[in-house]
């Protein structure tokens, strides 16, 4: 039997083989292209291709990153945008999911909030930056306040029409043992959505970045984007590319972080599509 | 034998905004304790109607629905209710899954558990307790979903086309299955489906509903011999195509033209 089998596992080795070469192939070019984009830029700026006062160049953020890390005064910010994006996207996700639980236990609330819903969904919800601050002060409640405007609405609504379009049939066979509305919903109705609530929690990353750097740009006195809007005002584009070097950094090691639980929590869930 | 399950004068109106529905007229039936019986007729007759007011899940417009002497307003632990597909909660192990009811009710004690790990068993899923449904193919699926249903000891049984979903061959076996796991308990069923020779081949009795709206219209006995055969011994007896051929020609009439 294994002599007649070994020429198929070649073929399965030359497919492996095949493919790590590809893998590799990938690798080396996202190198290249990056390496390539920055000495572009770093040669531009050195060699005067571009104005160094606004465009900077690559060692000169570094270094801008690396003293203020130093000295620890970049810290501070950093910690702040950090805490506010974290806070941001746990409680969007937590009071979303909060109101879509109210709307589904109550469908005569939800038909009278309904074309309130459609008009918060349709605002342009940075717009209310200004209202927040007169509301809550200049600071982190209010960077946390516009945040939660861009997240909360959509989460609902996304969280919402799951538990709607839970499949009747298992709601029926919660009924037939005599279960109760909280039964149906403990049982049935947040299980079945458990993919969409994580999957929510992922795009909330992103719009609570969106949140709190306009939110910083608008009041804060610290913060990443608080850094940005001051480089910009004192003319200072080193500080605000490098702040921006770091919000990348720091925003893509956030996303991967809950894509990492995300995964953990769905581990042996097989309803993934 | 006693009555244990009985339609009195059962009529029920579907409202929408469009109109009222007449979907039963004045349907009455009564299955004794241990019969196994059949609902066909034509599709608009109501079959699923008469089967959720039984289940207690729709209240009947007017008259009444008796389960064991007592008026059925919401559904029962005594009324187990199989449907047409598994419908078991892929997030749960089998054993959570067939687990359920009890969980529901608060009745899942040390006892309840062995029992329904003895039904696991019993129904050839012993070794699948820990497993997630989609791990299991169709008709394993839906022995679960039997045990699930027995795990409440029920008295009567709703069969709501349990096997529709199902390749012929596991269609078959789960038939013979499930009517025999239910004649050993001595368990009262009715079963609703489109599939006549089925319906033949399992019951003790078949109604046949006339439709628009659903009606009686007219009844079978199936002789002793074959109904307690097993449904795939029955389905090669002699005289099954005789009574398959009479069942089928009052089907006919009863649905009239198709519109």
């Amino acid at each position: 039997m294994s002599m007649n089998m070994s020429w198929i596992h070649e073929i399965h080795k030359r497919h492996l083989s095949a493919a790590r070469r590809t893998r590799w192939a990938v690798r080396v070019s996202q190198v290249l292209l990056l390496t390539g984009l920055m000495g572009l830029w770093e040669a531009a700026g050195r060699l005067g291709w571009i104005d160094v006062l606004l465009f900077s160049y690559p060692s000169k953020l570094l270094i801008q990153i690396c003293n203020t890390a130093a000295d620890g005064s970049l810290f501070p910010h950093l910690g702040i945008t950090v805490l506010e994006t974290v806070v941001g996207f746990i409680l969007g996700t937590v009071f979303g999911t909060a109101i879509a639980a109210l709307l589904w236990w109550m469908p005569f609330v939800s038909r009278v909030l309904d074309p309130f819903i459609v008009v918060l969904n349709s605002l342009p919800k940075v717009a209310l930056g200004p209202v927040f601050i007169v509301g809550f002060g200049p600071g982190f409640i209010s960077i946390v306040a516009t945040t939660l405007s861009l997240t909360v609405i959509i989460t609902t609504l996304v969280i919402y029409n799951s538990f709607r379009e839970v499949d009747q049939n298992y709601i029926k066979v919660i009924s037939l043992f005599g279960g109760s509305k909280a039964q149906t919903f403990r049982y049935v109705v947040l299980p079945a959505s458990f993919p969409t609530i994580v999957s929510t929690l992922k795009v909330n990353v992103g719009l609570a970045w969106v949140g709190v750097i306009v939110g910083e740009f608008l009041v804060a006195k610290e913060g990443l984007g608080y850094l940005m809007i001051y480089g910009f005002q004192v003319f200072n584009f080193t500080l605000v590319l490098s702040s921006l070097l770091l919000i990348a950094v720091v925003a893509t090691l956030m996303y991967q972080g809950v894509t990492y639980i995300e995964r953990l929590l769905m581990g042996s869930d097989m309803r993934k599509p | 034998m006693d009555t244990v399950l009985e339609l009195r004068q059962v009529t029920q109106v579907y409202v929408n905004d469009s109109r009222a529905t007449l979907a039963v007229e004045d349907l009455s039936f009564a299955v004794k304790r241990g019969e196994f019986i059949s609902l066909v007729g034509p599709s608009g007759c109501g079959k699923t109607t008469v089967l959720s007011m039984l289940a207690g899940l729709l209240k009947p417009t007017r008259g009444e629905v008796i389960v064991g002497g007592e008026r059925v307003l919401s559904p029962s632990p005594r009324i187990g209710y199989m449907l047409q597909q598994d419908y078991l909660f892929p997030w749960r192990t089998i054993l959570d899954n067939v687990l359920i009811g009890l969980e529901l009710s608060g009745r899942k004690t040390e006892q309840s558990i062995a029992f329904t790990r003895s039904l696991l068993h019993e129904l050839g899923l012993g070794a699948f307790e820990k497993r997630m449904p989609h791990e299991l193919s169709g008709g394993m699926r839906q022995r679960a979903a039997l045990v699930r249903t027995l795990a409440m000891e029920p008295d009567v049984l709703l069969l709501d086309e349990p096997f529709s979903a199902l390749d012929m061959a596991i269609k078959l076996q789960l038939e013979d299955l499930v009517q025999a796991t239910l004649r050993k308990r001595g368990k009262t069923a009715v079963l609703v489906t489109h599939d006549l020779a089925e319906a033949a081949a399992m019951s003790d009795r078949i109604i046949v509903l006339a439709r628009n709206p659903g009606r009686y219209f007219s009844s079978f006995r199936i002789p002793e011999a074959m109904s307690s055969a097993l449904p795939t011994e029955a389905r090669r007896m002699s005289g099954f195509q005789p009574i398959f051929d009479r069942i089928w020609e009052a089907l006919e009439i009863s649905g009239g033209k198709e519109a």
